[in-house]
């Protein structure tokens, strides 16, 4: 037993002014130790947030296990240093370092940082300048780590396209070997930065933006979006695996320290989802649904549980109900793991006979409460973005649930949906009351005390690659007129007493429009907000609304160009040139089928043709058109 | 079931210092899972793992002798314990020692008494190195030949000035044993070693003494050039002798502080 021999990157008595020293030290259980000296690759995964945040991120915690599982790789983290830190950290004018090493993030071969959510982009740019690096891609040379960004906002990089050198498209658990070693080899014959690009942008799933013009109409829209060189491919196909059990999953995760946001094993059960809702980007960039073996996962809930001791693990995916062994999986871990003082916490699930239960071996039900995500209040609506939950069905699951002890539920709606008028509002608030309504029904000796409904709003924003990729969002106005509206409404049911109301802000929700469907020309204003002092936008606390809006103007940019403006069917979309599977013509038709109030089936009960067969996976193959 | 109290003596050192005593407390509990030792937990709807510590470690500080008790479902050998626990360890945490305690043993925390720490000035302070190289043992012994020390302390309602001279049990101005031990070396060689009042009714911490210190010599209190280590916790016998608390109430105990080697 020997002496700690990682030394820290900063002297003690900065660790000792900030707020959590513990976020910037790391040396957290499980983490992989290599000499940085001898590696070949050296990559510096980040999450654009603060560390409770990025640390609970699975999809780092696969990649950071996948890169180490190379020899010649090493793989280390860094996350947004907060206030206090970025502050420490100019002040000393100390370089922004990896946890594992404490060496500068600068010295790294490659700066991979995820993409989850379009409010973390200035933080992006806080983490280049603290290592200072370049800001611009272009102002880049070889001393300078490769920046690749991936996750899900990479499917529109391009208001970020300017900062990054390339994007990796897709599941990055399939091509980082083969970018890897093309790496290796450039970097063993001495090839310049542009030479690898080059070769790069040829590899499944890269993006290099540099590699490509964009030209503009008078009117804002994209004239033509091409290759600079020919021997690069026009269109990027996104990366997916294809047998999800034969990939990397981290046997043995990092344990924080600290308190994180998800303190928990985290088991992803399937990848995707069958749903096909029509207002939701995860349901089509995922295509086709995957699931991984039953016994698999059984095997891998032990192993994780084992190396990490935490006493919770919870089960992740989109739609977990739609898993076809969760009964089996979540029995299995309610007989082997529930004696052992561990608890499962269990995704939102269909309220069926199984569900509760499950809820009510695991939860305390007086505490606990019952999820529902109806999004729209109308069946008329809810036909608009094919949610296929009917109100008698919530109806019923909220009555099976309140006899069985269950007295709190909570609704998820959406404001600002396309086509959405103020009767569909209306029926939010009808909906909550029905449900208070349908609850004092029971007699009331065989009640549990009061009824409490919460529902809460979020404003819609269009995503790409969704069939409400083309839509008109509304302003900041018409979300807040909405509220109002709802709020309204809510005050004059019967039970308005048992229902509580909460909404979002509508200004981080506009901001959110913007980039979603941005362009390049958004890069030059991120950069601008970034020197004007905007980060960690994604707290209100520090988000600077009115700098933001500022500096559109300055940058002579429309705000509604990106936001309220309906787009047509033949318009070049800033990302148009990934290949997501899914057909541009698919989400075409599932839009104007949304319009008219068709609904369209999940892939499981038929195929509707969608595109995504083309990868010849998943539930693809189990289903016939 | 069996259940058996255990006394288990750790330190932390390196990056672990700057944990404070909640973070410690969720890294024990992993710990203990994945050593797949059998805790025992308290009854009622939000079982934790019965578990306490003699008495928290500031953050910042780093120890030789830090204290936990925790009760178990098994009878394991002082050894096996100790061995599998420390293969759950990370960087900058050693477990040093372990002991069974008798049925009737109280908890560390109700019977700690005595805390000894070693205070080194940092490397870079040059300030408080030019000033104390060579005198800082004499200018403590000047202040402890003082008839008191008075400081303003601190507590959650007001601030009160106190004597803290009858809670300095020992001052001990030899040369520290850094074999053995975590605490980390300075070049400046500035430092010395104290014997205070512990527990929770005359809790004296050494930063405490320090202050007076400066006062006394006219200098700043500088709070970051001061690594406080501590190296040992107490509690007192019947005749008044303090004795190392994993002592108490064992039947059966292992220390293996020799194991640990100052590599610094
Ligand atoms: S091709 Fe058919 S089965 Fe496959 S994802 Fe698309 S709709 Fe579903």
């Amino acid at each position: 037993m020997k002496k700690s021999m990682i030394k820290s990157a900063l002297k003690d008595e900065l660790l000792l002014k900030v707020e959590k020293p513990a976020r910037y030290i790391g040396n957290e259980f499980n983490m992989v130790r290599k000499d940085y000296k001898s590696v070949d690759i050296r990559f510096c995964m980040c999450f654009p947030d603060v560390y409770e945040i990025g640390m609970s991120h699975l999809g780092i915690q696969i990649l950071y296990d996948m890169f180490n599982k190379r020899e010649d790789t090493y793989c280390e983290r860094v996350y947004s240093p907060w206030v206090d830190m970025d502050k420490v950290l100019r002040e000393n004018d100390i370089p922004l370092f990896a946890l594992e090493s404490q060496t500068p993030v600068k010295d790294f071969d490659f700066l991979g940082i995820t993409l989850q959510y379009e409010m973390c982009y200035t933080n992006i740019l806080q983490i280049l300048d603290l290592s200072k690096i370049p800001i611009y891609s272009k102002d880049r040379d070889d001393s300078c780590p490769i920046v690749i960004g991936g996750g899900p906002c990479a499917y529109n990089p391009e208001p970020i396209a300017d900062f990054f050198d390339m994007f990796y498209i897709g599941e990055g658990e399939t091509s980082y070997k083969e970018l890897l070693d093309v790496y290796k080899e450039y970097k063993k014959t001495n090839k310049t930065r542009e030479e690898f690009l080059r070769r790069a942008s040829r590899i499944s799933g890269i993006y290099v933006p540099s590699l490509y013009n964009v030209e503009y109409n008078e009117d804002g829209t994209i004239k033509n979006f091409e290759p600079v060189y020919d021997d690069i491919p026009k269109k990027v196909k996104k990366e997916i695996v294809k047998d999800l059990d034969a990939s990397s999953y981290p046997e043995k995760p990092l344990v924080p320290y600290i308190k994180v946001t998800q303190d928990r094993v985290v088991l992803e059960i399937q990848r995707g989802c069958t749903r096909g809702c029509r207002f939701c980007q995860a349901g089509m960039i995922y295509r086709p649904v995957r699931e991984r073996d039953v016994d698999y996962l059984k095997d891998l809930a032990i192993k994780m549980l084992e190396s990490t001791g935490h006493e919770e693990i919870s089960l992740s995916s989109l739609s977990s109900s739609d898993y076809s062994k969760l009964q089996e999986l979540v029995y299995y871990l309610i007989d082997e793991i529930s004696s052992k003082g561990i608890n499962i916490s269990l995704p939102s699930l269909r309220i069926d006979a199984f569900s509760l239960d499950v809820m009510s071996k695991v939860q305390d039900v007086r505490k606990s409460s019952l999820t529902f995500a109806p999004e729209a209040g109308s069946q008329r609506l809810r036909n608009v973005i094919n949610k296929g939950l009917t109100k008698e069905v919530i109806l019923k699951g909220a009555m099976d649930a309140f006899i069985s002890g269950w007295n709190k539920v909570k609704l998820y709606f959406m404001l600002g949906l396309p086509t959405e008028t103020y009767e569909d509002i209306e029926q939010i608030a009808v909906l909550s009351d029905e449900i208070a309504r349908e609850y004092y029904t029971i007699p009331k000796d065989e009640r549990n005390g009061k009824v409490s409904i919460t529902s809460s709003t979020s404003f819609f924003v269009p995503k790409p690659f969704t069939p409400f990729q083309w839509v008109r969002m509304n302003t900041v106005e018409e979300f807040l007129e909405k509220q109002r509206f709802l709020n309204g409404k809510m005050k004059e049911q019967l039970n308005y007493k048992s229902i509580k109301y909460n909404w979002h802000e509508a200004e981080t929700t506009l901001l959110e429009g913007i980039l979603a469907r941005g362009d390049r020309k958004l890069c030059p204003v991120i950069y601008d907000v970034y020197k004007k002092g905007a980060i960690f936008d994604a707290w209100g606390e520090f988000f600077k609304y009115d700098a933001w809006i500022e500096t559109f103007k300055e940058h002579n940019i429309d705000i509604n160009f990106y936001t309220t403006r309906e787009r047509e069917f033949d318009e070049i979309l800033p990302w148009d040139f990934i290949d997501i599977g899914v057909t541009k013509k698919f989400l075409w038709n599932e839009y104007n089928k949304g319009k008219n109030e068709e609904v369209t089936l999940n892939c499981m009960t038929k195929c509707s043709g969608c595109g995504a067969g083309t990868f010849k996976t998943g539930v693809c193959l189990k289903v016939k058109g | 079931m069996i259940n058996v109290n255990y006394r288990i003596i750790f330190y932390k050192f390196g990056v672990m210092k700057f944990l404070g005593h909640l973070d410690i407390m969720r890294y024990f509990q992993k710990a203990f899972k994945r050593a797949k030792i059998d805790v025992s937990y308290s009854k009622g709807y939000n079982p934790h793992m019965i578990m306490s510590f003699a008495s928290p470690l500031g953050t910042g500080l780093t120890s030789d002798g830090e204290y936990l008790d925790v009760s178990l479902n098994e009878d394991i050998d002082n050894k096996v314990l100790i061995d599998r626990l420390n293969e759950q360890m990370v960087d900058g945490m050693y477990i040093a020692g372990a002991a069974k305690l008798s049925d009737e043993c109280k908890n560390s925390m109700s019977i700690v008494a005595a805390a000894t720490y070693l205070v080194s000035v940092k490397d870079g302070y040059n300030q408080e190195i030019y000033y104390f190289k060579n005198i800082f043992r004499e200018k403590i012994k000047e202040l402890y030949s003082s008839d008191e020390i008075k400081v303003i302390k601190a507590t959650k309602k007001s601030e009160k000035e106190v004597d803290i001279k009858p809670l300095i049990i020992n001052i001990d101005y030899n040369d520290f044993d850094y074999s053995n031990s975590c605490a980390e070396i300075f070049d400046n060689q500035i430092h010395v070693v104290m014997t205070l009042s512990a527990g929770s009714e005359n809790n004296l911490k050494p930063e405490l003494i320090i202050k007076a210190l400066c006062e006394f010599c006219n200098i700043n209190y500088n709070e970051f050039a001061y690594q406080y280590h501590r190296t040992e916790m107490y509690y007192r016998e019947d005749d008044d002798a303090i004795k190392p608390l994993l002592g108490k109430d064992a039947y059966d105990m292992l220390i293996q502080r020799e194991l640990f080697v100052n590599s610094n």
